[in-house]
C-alpha cells in the first residue's frame, strides 16, 4: 500500500511541478511580447515552426516512450524539465544506478534516479550561471584551441564507459544492434544529425534479438 | 522601448524561471531521499550517488556552458541561459533558433536588435519543446504502469525488457561516433576516444575486481569520461601529426 502512495504522490506533485513549468515556459515570450509591445507575426512563428516542429514533436514523443520508463516517474518529471536528457540525464542517473546496484524499474531505482537528475540539475544550473557571471575570466579558457578536442568528443568519452558497463554484461543481446548502428551511420553519416529518431529504432532491434534469445532460453 | 537581449527585464525573467526549475529539483531530491530512507536505503549509498552525478555533471555542463557562449553571440546571454540551463539541449535550441531566424530571414551572425525578431525565436522555441512537457504529464503514469505490469508478469522479462531499452539508446549514440570516419583518418579520433574511454572504465573495473577498492566503481564513470575527455588532446595532436 505504501508504495502506491509514493508513486502516486509522485505522478500528483510531478504533473503540477511540470505543468507550472510549462506555464511558466509559454510566460517567457508572453512578457518579452507584452513588455516591449512586440507581437510578431503569426506567419513568421509558424514558418519557423514548421522547420522545427516536424522533428522535434517526434523526438519528444520517442524519449518520453523510451525514458520513462528508464528514469522513473520522478525522474522523468525533472529530467524533462530540467532537459539535456540523452547527452547528460540519462547516462547520469543509468551510471548512478548502476553504481548504487539497484535495478532500474524498481523503486529503489526510481529513487536513486531522481537523487541523480535533480543534483545534475542543480550543478549544471550553478556551473552555467557562474560561468555567465563570471564569463570574462572563463572565457579565453573555454575556447582555448587546447581545449577543444575535449569538449568536441564529450559524447564518445561518454558513451565509451556506459557502453562497457552495459554491453559486457548483456553481450548477446547488445551484438546484434550495435553492428546495425555502426554500419548504419557508416553508409549513411548524414543521419548524425537525427540519431534522437534512431534511438527507437536500436530499442526495438534491441528488444526483438532479446524476445527471440530469451523464448530459446539463452539468455 | 528600446529592445536589448540582455537587458535587466530579460535577466528577471529568466532567474524566475530558473529559480523555480532548482526548487523543483529541491523538491524531488528532498521526496527520493526521505522515500530512500524508508526503504532501508544506506545514507552512505545516497551520499554517494549525489557525489558521483556530480562530478559526473561537471564536464557536460562546462560544454553546454560554450554551447549558451555561442548562441548568446545573437541571442544575448539569458534566452540560451535559461534554454540550455533548463529545459533544452544543444541540438535542440541551436536548430530551432537557426531555424527560425533563417525562416523569418533574420541573421545569426549578429546580436538581434528587432524585439519582433526575438519574440517571434523565442516562440518557436517554445513551442518546439513545449510537447515533451505535456506528453509526459499526460502519459507519464500510463507508461510506468504498463512497465509495471509488465514486470509482475514476468520479472525476468521485464528487466531484460529495460536493459534492451538501454542497448538500444547506447546502440544508436555509438553508432553515431563512427558516422565521420569518412572523412578518413581525421574522422577516427571520436572512435579513439570512445575506446579510451571504453579502456579507462575496463581498467576500473579489474581495480576494483582485484585490489576490492569500492569507491573506484562509485566514480568509475566520470572516471572513464573525465579521463577520456584528457586523453582526446594528445590522441587529437597525434592524429593530426600523422597527417
Amino acid at each position: 500500500m505504501k508504495k502506491k502512495s509514493y508513486y502516486d504522490s509522485v505522478h500528483f506533485t510531478g504533473r503540477i511541478w511540470t505543468l507550472t513549468a510549462a506555464f511558466l515556459l509559454v510566460m517567457v515570450p508572453v512578457s518579452i511580447c507584452v513588455y516591449y509591445n512586440a507581437w510578431p507575426a503569426a506567419t513568421d512563428v509558424l514558418k519557423g515552426l514548421l522547420g522545427v516542429a516536424p522533428i522535434f514533436w517526434t523526438v519528444a514523443v520517442i524519449e518520453v516512450v523510451t525514458y520513462v520508463p528508464m528514469l522513473g516517474a520522478a525522474g522523468s518529471y525533472l529530467g524533462f524539465v530540467t532537459g539535456n536528457l540523452s547527452n547528460l540525464k540519462v547516462p547520469c542517473a543509468l551510471g548512478a544506478m548502476e553504481a548504487a546496484k539497484v535495478e532500474p524499474g524498481s523503486e529503489k531505482g526510481e529513487v536513486i534516479s531522481t537523487i541523480a537528475i535533480a543534483v545534475s540539475s542543480i550543478v549544471t544550473t550553478v556551473i552555467i550561471a557562474v560561468g555567465v557571471l563570471l564569463l570574462s575570466q572563463f572565457e579565453p579558457i573555454l575556447q582555448s584551441p587546447v581545449l577543444k578536442p575535449a569538449f568536441d568528443n564529450i559524447l564518445p568519452a561518454l558513451f565509451g564507459g556506459l557502453a562497457v558497463v552495459y554491453v559486457s554484461k548483456n553481450w548477446k543481446i547488445a551484438l546484434t544492434p550495435l553492428l546495425f548502428m555502426v554500419i548504419l551511420f557508416v553508409l549513411q553519416p548524414g543521419l548524425a544529425s537525427s540519431v534522437g529518431l534512431l534511438v527507437p529504432v536500436g530499442a526495438l532491434i534491441t528488444i526483438a534479438v532479446a524476445r527471440v534469445l530469451y523464448k530459446k532460453g539463452r539468455i | 522601448m528600446h529592445f536589448n537581449p540582455n537587458s535587466s527585464f530579460m535577466y528577471t525573467i529568466v532567474a524566475i524561471v530558473i529559480v523555480y526549475v532548482i526548487a523543483q529539483s529541491m523538491f524531488f531530491l528532498i521526496k527520493a531521499w526521505r522515500r530512500a530512507k524508508e526503504l532501508g536505503m544506506e545514507v552512505s549509498t545516497l551520499k554517494k550517488t549525489m557525489l558521483s552525478s556530480a562530478l559526473f555533471t561537471v564536464a557536460p555542463a562546462v560544454s553546454i556552458l560554450i554551447g549558451v557562449i555561442s548562441l548568446s553571440k545573437f541571442l544575448g546571454f539569458p534566452l540560451p541561459w535559461l534554454r540550455l540551463s533548463v529545459i533544452g539541449s544543444l541540438t535542440y535550441e541551436f536548430t530551432a533558433a537557426t531555424t527560425a531566424a533563417s525562416a523569418i530571414g533574420a541573421s545569426i551572425t549578429q546580436t538581434i536588435t528587432d524585439p519582433k525578431v526575438f519574440a517571434a525565436i523565442a516562440w518557436v522555441m517554445t513551442l518546439g519543446i513545449l510537447p515533451s512537457l505535456l506528453l509526459v504529464s499526460i502519459f507519464g503514469k500510463k507508461i510506468e504502469n504498463g512497465i509495471i505490469k509488465l514486470k509482475s508478469k514476468d520479472n525476468a522479462w521485464g528487466e531484460i525488457f529495460l536493459t534492451s531499452l538501454f542497448l538500444g539508446m547506447i546502440s544508436a549514440f555509438l553508432g553515431v561516433i563512427f558516422a565521420t570516419i569518412h572523412q578518413g583518418l581525421k574522422g577516427w579520433i571520436p572512435v579513439f576516444v570512445m575506446i579510451a574511454s571504453a579502456l579507462i572504465m575496463a581498467v576500473c573495473g579489474i581495480i576494483v575486481k582485484k585490489f576490492h577498492i569500492k569507491w573506484v566503481e562509485d566514480f568509475a564513470l566520470p572516471i572513464s569520461m573525465l579521463g577520456a575527455m584528457a586523453l582526446s588532446i594528445p590522441i587529437t595532436n597525434l592524429t593530426q601529426s600523422l597527417l
